[in-house]
């Protein structure tokens, strides 16, 4: 047997009164893919950054071709051979791809030279990259060739890959994995970062799993199942959503009717055309890969930016695009954003604060008038906490001390109390822990079927076909037609998403 | 022709302190920090530059007064906003009462000692000369060298310099020190060059029109040197129609260069496209590197 | 030394920390007066302590804070949406101007409407110049920072022209005064040293303090402060905030220049105020961007300014030592403020690092 490329020893993080790492161990072998889990706040990201010098463990040792070694910083990781490409990725916008990978590059200052490499190596790998374009303008996609490529070029023996699939379409991620086996039949070890166990099973060789900070698995994941897996992740059986089917069709609730609106920003999306209608008791998924115009999408349907002509919305019958966010949760509209904090709440703010925070209008109980009642506020803050089991430590804490499971619930509590006819959800459970996701996915699930109208806007495609029941693609601001979940599959779904319809769309726009 | 020759030395006279105050910020802002501070800076390098002439006798020995002076500012700044993290638009606030008002109590002795006037070069004075010197400086550095690479990404987005091992916070201390110096040496031009003598109160405003001058040159040191130019224009325009006496009140005049400010910040700031690119979008957000 | 993050504000610290400040400002004081010879403790008292051991001088205490308290108040609550007026030495200017104009133009309209028009002038003169800043700031993006700080400037020039020009007091032997304010042109006292202005600034202070914490307003101040994205998403207007703020602080501001002018300046001259519309800037921090709070900071920045005078007539400090003492209080208000949010972690830190 060969001798591991990296062994990671007894490696413990504190940070304050956090143990993140707790005696994690950890050994990788020359050209393998080894998969590391875990749930959102197991330790997995910790680890990693300490692999790639970015944090310096508490203690614990590492070991590089059996040598011990301290990783002072990233830079001598990369010097050692050490590649990563993150999560949300350490790009900088207004400067231009070349540039950006320079910047991860010992060398010295040549951006000519540098763009004919990038050019070879991009090539060679099928990366498609033009070295000159500023990054802002680049799609999610050619944003992690770049990531890639910034490690391909220092020639890594291991690379180090955050969730890379979460923000590609399933054709693009097969792409991806083709490049992770040629580098691992080059030699090349890749520590593979996800939650997606499906891919796990068929790209790794072996895997790791943490829970709570430690290790609790090593095995073959060709030999798991995803229950199995997700089994040894959580701790516990996942707990499915339970689900009716859905009744006959009730009335229309929300009708979307050539829906455009002007991209707000330099490098913000369009929305073109869009058109959609939602009934009663259904739900609806919006798919797509990140930044193809949810956020703006959300910001139309909310009100947060107001359409140009009142008939493009219709909630009930009534046209009112032009309304705002307020007049809209007058009407029975109910938003949960992408961004808990500092969006759907103010992370210094207490709960019961920003329970005002989307009720003044709608709740005559918190705010009257000019005044604002907190006493009411602090008691339908309770409400909600005893409801939708929200954790916290104080009373009244401020939103950003708590943890993402407890905080979605808690934002989604605040407009589910409203009992909405509509609700408008972007990303339900991004960043939340099994057992919260499962809650709040049940808690969609039941507002729907008591006669409300759901959109939600998610990039996870287990979540949609779990919960939704139609569904329908963005991409690049076009939204295809609304399919029943039950006759897609993922591979259409991902033509949707690297944009089929839109020229089909196109040719329908100049026949009208 | 003698006259335009004139003309052109008292406006160059005009813009080499706000050229040399708004290349240091440039660079400051472009590393994501906004110092406000400036015209404090600048008061106390205009204080100490005098002051160490007057010191020393020897109008040179003035000029690393107020480099030194500009720093120690700076440093100041810099401590509060990257290590204690306080808020860089209070801070730079308050650097500029702090220094408005120490350099007035520096001062007091100084006031209506006769100056000495920096000796020239040739002919002309050689800190215009360096303030070219210096634009090219800023811009080579900032486009064509690994480090101006660095500090531009720094400001772009400090969260991805930090993942890649750049220290955001040692980067920017720098940053902050050369826009101290610049500032200060902006400061001792005016109380070595352009009123060779030390008045309260004697930068009247310019640091603030150089902050601007940043905003209106979208950050590019070429346009910096464009941008002070025209402000040098403009308010020597004020001094000499009012020697020509054309009945235009005073005071209108001397509003001239704090008017145009306003009206070019509302030109270049509507304009999104001019802006758009070399905004450094982390511009004044504290960093705090995460876990 | 390393900062550390702490998961909510300490309400410990937001109490002490401008207390900390104020000790550390003193012990600073005592230093520049030992280093200019001058016993500390005995600079210290006649700067600190003698002013409020006098009725008269505490009466006069009270009357210098009240411009303080009026515009800290506002500007306060500018701060707290991060609407960054700064210009508010500007528009005291132009709430004089605005005051001023009536008792030039009507020099013998004597009546209660009279004072109280040129309260309502000066408030409106106050709020016209600071919607100049709001107005470019929402229309064109322009910097609200330096285009307030400019406007300083333009009308300070403004009204010197205007005292040495067409409002100069014809008798004033060419002198650049306008005249003499007399009865209703002036604000009337309630004792032998105090007038109406500081009534007038202790309840703008505490209404304004009831708005920030009861009112919807002062809720939609607070968010469009903490995070912009989550005030649009509860239905504020960015636009319309930035415009309440510069009206609110620009209004408070310019009632507070046709205060002086009623009241301690009685005229109108090139300079109305020795710059308490900078000073504000840090009661208005010092204060902890509360409008109650700076209640006390204004008195606080009162006593700065009366203890530099009395230093200078007692101990031949010149009074610039005000301004530098002020300077450095904000200096030690702001890195205080960073204990509330971080604690700081200096050797357990560094040890932990090694094990």
């Amino acid at each position: 047997m060969t001798a591991p490329l990296l062994e990671v020893q007894d490696i413990v993080k504190i940070f304050g009164t956090l143990k993140a790492n707790d005696n994690v161990s950890l050994d990788i072998m020359p050209g393998e893919i080894h998969a590391f889990l875990g749930e959102n706040g197991a330790g997995k990201s910790t680890l990693v950054k300490m692999i790639y010098g970015a944090l310096q463990p508490t203690s614990g040792n590492m070991r590089w071709h059996g040598k011990p070694i301290k990783i002072q910083n990233p830079a001598e990781a990369r010097a050692l051979g050490i590649g990563m490409v993150f999560q949300h990725f350490s790009l900088f916008d207004a400067l231009t791809a070349a540039e950006n990978i320079a910047l991860a590059l010992p060398d010295a200052y040549d951006i000519s030279g540098l763009s004919k490499r990038i050019k070879s190596v991009s090539k060679d790998y099928g990366l498609p990259v033009d070295p000159h374009a500023a990054v802002g303008d680049l799609s999610v996609g050619e944003r992690q060739r770049i990531e890639i490529l910034r490690c391909l070029l220092q020639n890594p023996k291991l690379l180090i890959m955050d969730e890379p699939t979460s923000v590609l379409t399933p054709q693009e991620a097969d792409q991806l994995f083709v490049v992770l086996r040629r580098l691992a039949a080059e030699g090349c070890a890749v520590l593979y970062i996800s939650h997606r166990l499906e891919e796990v099973m068929t790209l790794c060789s072996a895997a790791t799993i943490l829970r709570h900070g430690k290790v609790v698995a090593r095995l073959d994941p060709r030999k798991e199942t995803a229950t199995s897996l997700a089994r040894l992740m959580v701790g516990a059986e996942v707990v499915q959503v339970k689900s009716t089917a859905l009744a006959a069709r009730g009335a229309e609730r929300l009708v979307l009717k050539n829906l455009s609106l002007a991209a707000d920003g330099a490098f913000a999306t369009a929305l073109k055309n869009i058109s959609l209608s939602v009934a009663g008791g259904e739900i609806v998924a919006i798919a797509g890969v990140a930044g193809n115009g949810q956020g703006e999408l959300f910001d139309a349907l909310s009100g947060e930016r107001r359409l140009t002509r009142d008939h493009m919305l219709q909630v009930d019958g009534r046209a009112i695009g032009k309304i705002g966010i307020n007049g809209r949760r007058k009407l029975g509209m109910a938003f949960v954003a992408e961004e808990r904090l500092g969006h759907g709440a103010v992370p210094e703010l207490n709960l019961s604060s920003n329970m005002v925070l989307t009720r003044h209008a709608s709740d005559a109980a918190i705010a009257r008038g000019m005044l604002v009642h907190m006493d009411q506020a602090e008691i339908a803050k309770e409400r909600i906490v005893k409801n939708h089991d929200v954790r916290k430590g104080k009373i009244d804490p401020e939103a950003r001390s708590l943890s993402g499971g407890n905080l979605q619930k808690f934002v989604m509590g605040r407009e589910l109390d409203r009992n909405p006819g509509i609700l408008i959800i972007n990303q339900p459970t991004w960043g939340v822990d099994a057992g919260a996701a499962a809650a709040i996915r049940q808690a969609i699930v039941d507002l729907s079927r008591l006669g409300s109208a759901v959109i939600v806007i998610s990039q996870d495609l287990d979540e949609i076909f779990e919960i939704t029941d139609r569904i329908a693609v963005i991409s690049r601001g076009q939204l295809s037609e609304a399919l029943p979940a039950s006759e897609l599959t993922r591979e259409a779904i991902g033509l949707l998403m690297a944009g089929a319809h839109e020229a089909k769309s196109r040719e329908s726009s100049h026949a009208a | 022709m003698e006259l335009l020759l004139t003309l052109l030395t008292i406006i160059m006279t005009a813009a080499t302190p706000l050229l040399l105050a708004a290349l240091g910020e440039t660079i400051t802002e472009r590393a994501g920090v906004l110092n406000l501070g400036v015209e404090g800076m600048m008061v106390m390098g205009a204080v100490a530059g005098f002051g160490g002439a007057y010191l020393t006798g020897n109008p040179w020995a003035g000029i690393p007064f107020a480099i030194l002076a500009g720093m120690a500012m700076a440093l100041l700044f810099a401590f509060l906003t990257m290590t204690l993290l306080a808020n860089q638009v209070a801070t730079g606030l308050a650097l500029t009462l702090l220094g408005l008002g120490l350099s007035a109590l520096i001062g007091e002795r100084l006031v209506g000692q006769p100056g000495i006037k920096l000796p020239l070069f040739l002919g002309i004075d050689p800190l215009i000369p360096f303030s070219f010197l210096l634009t090219g400086l800023v811009s080579w550095f900032l486009f064509r060298t690994k480090a101006g690479l660095v500090v531009r990404a720094v400001g772009n987005n400090h969260a991805s310099a930090h993942a890649l091992g750049y220290s955001v916070i040692l980067v920017r201390y720098l940053c902050i020190l050369f826009g101290g110096a610049c500032a200060g040496l902006a400061g001792g031009y005016l109380s070595l060059v352009y009123t060779p003598q030390w008045v309260e109160n004697m930068t009247a405003g310019r640091g603030w029109i150089a902050l601007a001058l940043v905003v209106f040159a979208s950050w590019l040191p070429l346009r910096v040197l464009a941008g002070a130019y025209l402000f040098g224009t403009i308010s020597i325009l004020s001094f000499v129609l009012q020697a020509m006496g054309l009945g235009i009140p005073s005071q209108l005049l001397s509003s001239l260069p704090y008017l145009g400010t306003i009206l070019a910040l509302v030109v270049i700031s509507g304009n999104k496209a001019l802006t758009r690119r070399n905004t450094p979008a982390s511009l004044g957000q504290a960093f705090v590197p995460d876990r | 030394m390393r900062l550390e993050k702490r998961a909510e504000r300490s309400p410990t610290m937001a109490l002490a920390s401008p207390f900390i400040a104020l000790g550390l400002t003193v012990i600073t004081a005592a230093i520049i007066f030992a280093l200019r010879g001058i016993n500390p403790l005995n600079g210290l008292y006649v700067y600190f302590i003698e002013p409020l051991t006098a009725l008269w001088s505490v009466e006069q205490l009270l009357v210098k804070a009240s411009p303080l308290i009026l515009i800290g108040a506002g500007l306060a609550v500018a701060y707290r949406a991060n609407v960054w007026n700064i210009g508010a030495e500007g528009q005291l200017t132009a709430g004089a101007i605005m005051a001023g104009m009536i008792p030039v133009m009507l020099p013998n309209w004597q009546s209660p409407l009279t004072l109280l028009l040129m309260l309502l002038f000066g408030a409106i003169g106050g709020m016209a110049w600071g919607s100049i800043s709001a107005f470019l700031k929402n229309r064109f993006n322009a910097n609200e920072i330096l285009t307030s700080l400019m406007l300083v400037y333009v009308v300070q020039l403004l009204l010197d022209w205007l005292v040495r020009g067409p409002w100069r007091d014809p008798k004033g032997f060419n002198f650049p005064k306008s005249i003499t304010f007399t009865d209703w042109q002036l604000l009337p006292y309630i004792t032998s040293g105090i007038h109406l202005g500081v009534v007038i600034a202790l309840v703008m202070a505490l209404v304004l303090g009831f708005v920030m914490t009861r009112t919807l307003k002062g809720f939609e101040i607070t968010v469009s402060g903490l995070s912009p994205r989550a005030a649009r998403f509860s239905g504020f207007s960015q636009q319309r905030t930035v415009m309440f703020c510069f009206l609110l602080s620009g209004g408070l501001a310019g009632l507070a220049g046709a205060i002086e002018i009623s009241s301690v300046v009685g005229q109108l001259q090139p300079q109305i105020s020795p710059g308490y519309g900078f000073a504000a800037i840090i009661v208005a921090f010092l204060g902890r961007l509360n409008p109650v709070g700076a209640i006390l900071a204004g008195l606080l920045l009162a006593l700065s300014y009366i203890g530099g005078e009395a230093v200078q007539t007692a101990l031949q400090v010149p009074e610039k030592i005000t301004r530098v003492i002020q300077g450095v209080l904000l200096f030690y208000v702001l890195a205080c403020d960073t204990l509330i949010n971080y604690r700081i972690s200096g050797l357990s830190a560094a040890t932990q690092v090694r094990v």
